[in-house]
């Protein structure tokens, strides 16, 4: 199996999926002859041509309005939203309209488009180019939302999002851009939407992350193997519709859970992990569910020493799972 | 002028390195501050990197076509001094912050499910590791500490508890505060309902037939006791050193004084006391026996907390006598019956048990003349009073050497031998000798 970098993974992805399906076909700002700021779509003007590679206006509130006018016209349309930061004049399309379709039509019409939206920090953005926005989508019913952490998962799931009928924000963290590497199987495959991934067994806590930090956890959960401390990490993979199966499955194994995200704590993801358990599994709680999450402040610090102090860290978490295992 | 490094900036999101193009300028040539440098080749942009100061550049570090990292020093120039000062205090500024843009490695390999690969962000790592734990996002949940006085169980406790007929209130708790968790509860319902009421302290036993071995399942305490046993002789280098003390005086003064004493303070006046009240001087007076090793540095105690250890039904305990050198013979007599009670009976409080700096074992009352005893971890030393038996004994006098029948007792010390060698080792025990041999008959109990 070649390794590859998450980015080549959605590049790949996306590329297979104009290459089956003339449908499909993709937009946003300087994606077509530059090839996307991240370069997503290297290349593909040359491969597929301005027709199916479409730059657009420095306009979200466009990007996802035509997303949402070909969709609803049989087209499959990947629309690229250039910083996740950037997404909200185009909140009233996607939340306003697209995630309305089939329920406002009976089912008589789908919506099948993706939102490609790089988000996250840690990449010294600063204000405007480091936000975590996901959670303002997870809350919206009608829409699917994923945030894949690996190239594997973010390959088979933004095949899935292209073929699915309705609104998919797929979410990519773009410090996993280029720094983690995996495997990736030659040729197609797809993960489902809605299954989250238990990434490392363990018995004596669970741990629920998605995303960047999903890897700090990983690392946390290595350091805190050698102290005898066996942590399960599960990847959310998923943020709409949650698989909760999987998570209640391992907290009632373990008996302790705590939710790691990036994204400031009140109103997170964390939260409605945190209620779940507190609602399915209370019988099987040893501890109180914990969150560790960023600080309640409005964007992303631009000084770099902020910065570190906002994000969470290997270190931050394997104190947090120390102070968890000893409860 | 003065030398310094270019260092490959950060261009651009998300990009670790970078190749290096064609240098622009060559060795030995004028560069003006924002003259083109060299080209850099990233896989997201090209450009043109524009000199970051006036000066010449001296050398060529990172060739073309080279990799490098974000922040590697690709090339040398020849600047002013004050030019130079000004770069070396914006690179300190630089190095303050972490650069998590540039520094992560990947670890291959490591548990991911069918992807593999998890990395380390070894600029973080380190920056934090510099820095007090995190305390903003680690404390960010309100802390778990809470006061189990009251036993309050966790729902899965109480689930467990109540399916499996466990009364909660026998079950010894290891969690914060002495809160019971899951692995007690499933620890009791493992030991079995028959040894439910005090399931650490009775070992379970597996019959076999007559003959035959048997395997003993060891209480918690009794793994505790292996476990600390093993990390002292594991990590302590131990030495030992015994000495006859004679005990002839302080034999009599306590047959003498006895009853006295007993009226006059309601205790026992016991051979510990005095040994504890010698023991404790000696302590005070050789700080090096009462300290501990840690990290590589000697660390001399502050106060003489005398452990005693105790024969208790489960095992081995030490309770410990704090500040025992201030305290005189009575106020030790007073101060060891009721804390050796709450030992033997199982019912030390913690404050009882710790903060120990020297431990002190009376294995004399067990018929034991000699010892080799193991210190307990991670005090220095320990010593132990054997039985004191009348032996026939050469004494020197005036007129000249006799053979007399004397009460004796050998003491054994077993030390650190990181800390101490024989002449601290020595000293001491020649110091508790005098304060054994001090006594006699009319001797005034402090």
């Amino acid at each position: 199996m070649p390794e590859m970098t998450v980015i080549e993974a959605v590049r790949e992805a996306l590329r297979e999926e104009m290459e089956r399906d003339t449908t499909v076909f993709t937009m946003g700002e300087d994606i077509g002859a530059r090839g996307g700021v991240f370069l997503a779509t290297e290349g593909f003007i040359d491969q597929f041509g301005a027709g199916r590679v479409i730059d657009t206006p420095l306009a979200e509130a466009s990007i996802g309005g035509i997303a949402l006018g070909a969709a609803v016209n049989g087209m499959r349309p990947v629309a690229e939203i250039e910083f996740g930061d950037f997404i909200w004049p185009a909140v009233n399309q996607i939340i306003g309209e697209a995630a309305r379709v089939r329920y406002g039509t009976q089912g008589r019409r789908t919506a099948p488009m993706v939102l490609r939206v790089p988000y996250g920090g840690g990449v010294r953005g600063g204000l405007f180019h480091s936000q975590s926005i996901e959670v303002a989508f997870a809350h919206q019913p009608g829409l699917k939302v994923i945030a894949p952490a690996t190239p594997y998962d973010a390959k088979g799931l933004l095949k899935s999002a292209i073929r699915d009928d309705d609104p998919v924000i797929f979410f990519e963290h773009k410090r996993t851009y280029r720094l983690v590497k995996g495997d990736v199987p030659d040729g197609d495959y797809t993960i489902p939407i809605g299954q989250a991934d238990v990434k490392r067994t363990g018995s004596d806590m669970t741990i629920v992350s998605y995303g960047l930090v999903l890897h700090y956890c990983l690392e946390a959960a290595a350091t805190l193997a050698e102290e005898g401390i066996d942590v399960e990490v599960v990847d959310l993979r998923t943020l709409r519709p949650l698989d909760t199966g999987t998570v209640l499955e391992s907290v009632r194994k373990t008996s302790k859970a705590m939710v790691v995200h990036e994204d400031t704590k009140a109103g997170g993801i964390g939260g409605e992990i945190a209620a779940v358990i507190a609602e399915e599994a209370f019988e099987d709680l040893d501890a109180p569910v914990k969150r560790l999450a960023g600080p309640e402040v409005p964007a992303m610090p631009f000084s770099p020493l902020l910065e570190a102090e906002f994000m969470p860290s290997a270190e931050k978490i394997a104190t947090a799972i120390r102070e968890l295992a000893a409860y | 002028m003065a030398l310094i490094g270019i260092e490959l900036p950060q261009v651009g999101e998300s990009v670790t390195e970078a190749v290096i193009g064609k240098w622009l300028k060559q060795p030995g040539e004028t560069v003006e501050k924002f003259d083109a440098l060299v080209e850099v080749v990233t896989d997201k942009v090209s450009m043109e990197f524009p000199a970051p100061h006036t000066g010449t550049l001296k050398s060529i570090i990172a060739e073309e076509g080279e990799t490098v990292p974000m922040g590697a020093v690709i090339a040398e120039m020849d600047v002013d001094d004050a030019i130079a000062q000004a770069a070396v205090e914006a690179s300190e500024k630089q190095a303050e912050a972490p650069a998590p843009n540039l520094v992560g490695t990947l670890i291959q390999g490591a548990n991911v499910g069918p992807t593999g690969g998890t990395f380390r962000d070894t600029a973080l790592d380190d920056q934090l590791a510099e820095r007090a734990p995190a305390a903003s996002m680690a404390s960010a949940s309100p802390p778990v500490t809470q006061t189990m006085a009251g036993r309050s169980y966790s729902p899965v406790v109480s689930r467990l508890a109540a399916a499996n007929g466990i009364d909660l209130s026998t079950v010894t708790g290891t969690g914060r505060g002495g809160r019971v968790t899951k692995q007690d509860v499933q620890a009791a319902i493992d030991a079995g309902p028959e040894s439910a009421p005090a399931p650490a302290t009775t070992p379970v036993v597996h019959e076999g037939p007559l003959g035959e071995d048997r395997v003993i399942e060891p209480s918690p305490i009794r793994r505790m006791i292996a476990d600390h046993m093993v990390r002292s002789v594991n990590e302590i280098p131990h030495a030992w050193s015994t000495i006859e003390v004679d005990m002839t005086g302080l034999v009599a003064c306590r047959t003498a004084q006895r009853e006295t004493f007993r009226e006059r303070h309601g205790v026992d006046l016991t051979f510990l006391a005095f040994t504890a009240y010698a023991a404790s001087h000696a302590l005070r007076d050789n700080p090096l026996v009462n300290s501990s090793w840690e990290d590589g540095k000697i660390r001399l105690k502050g106060r003489v907390n005398l452990g005693l250890a105790v024969a208790a039904p489960d095992g081995l305990v030490v309770p410990v006598i704090h500040d025992a050198d201030r305290e005189g013979i009575s106020g030790l007599a007073k101060r060891i019956a009721p804390l050796v009670e709450r030992a033997r009976s199982g019912s030390l409080a913690l404050d009882d048990v710790q903060g120990g700096t020297f431990t002190l074992n009376n294995t004399g009352t067990l018929g034991s003349v000699l010892g080799g005893a193991i210190i307990n971890h991670p005090q220095a030393a320990i010593v132990t009073t054997e039985s004191i038996v009348k032996r026939p004994v050469v004494i020197s006098g005036p007129q000249g050497d006799a053979i007399a029948i004397r009460s004796m007792m050998n003491i054994c010390l077993s030390f650190d031998h990181r800390i101490i060698d024989g002449a601290e080792a020595s000293a001491f025990m020649q110091n508790f000798k005098r304060g054994l041999e001090a006594w006699n008959t009319d001797s005034e109990l402090n």
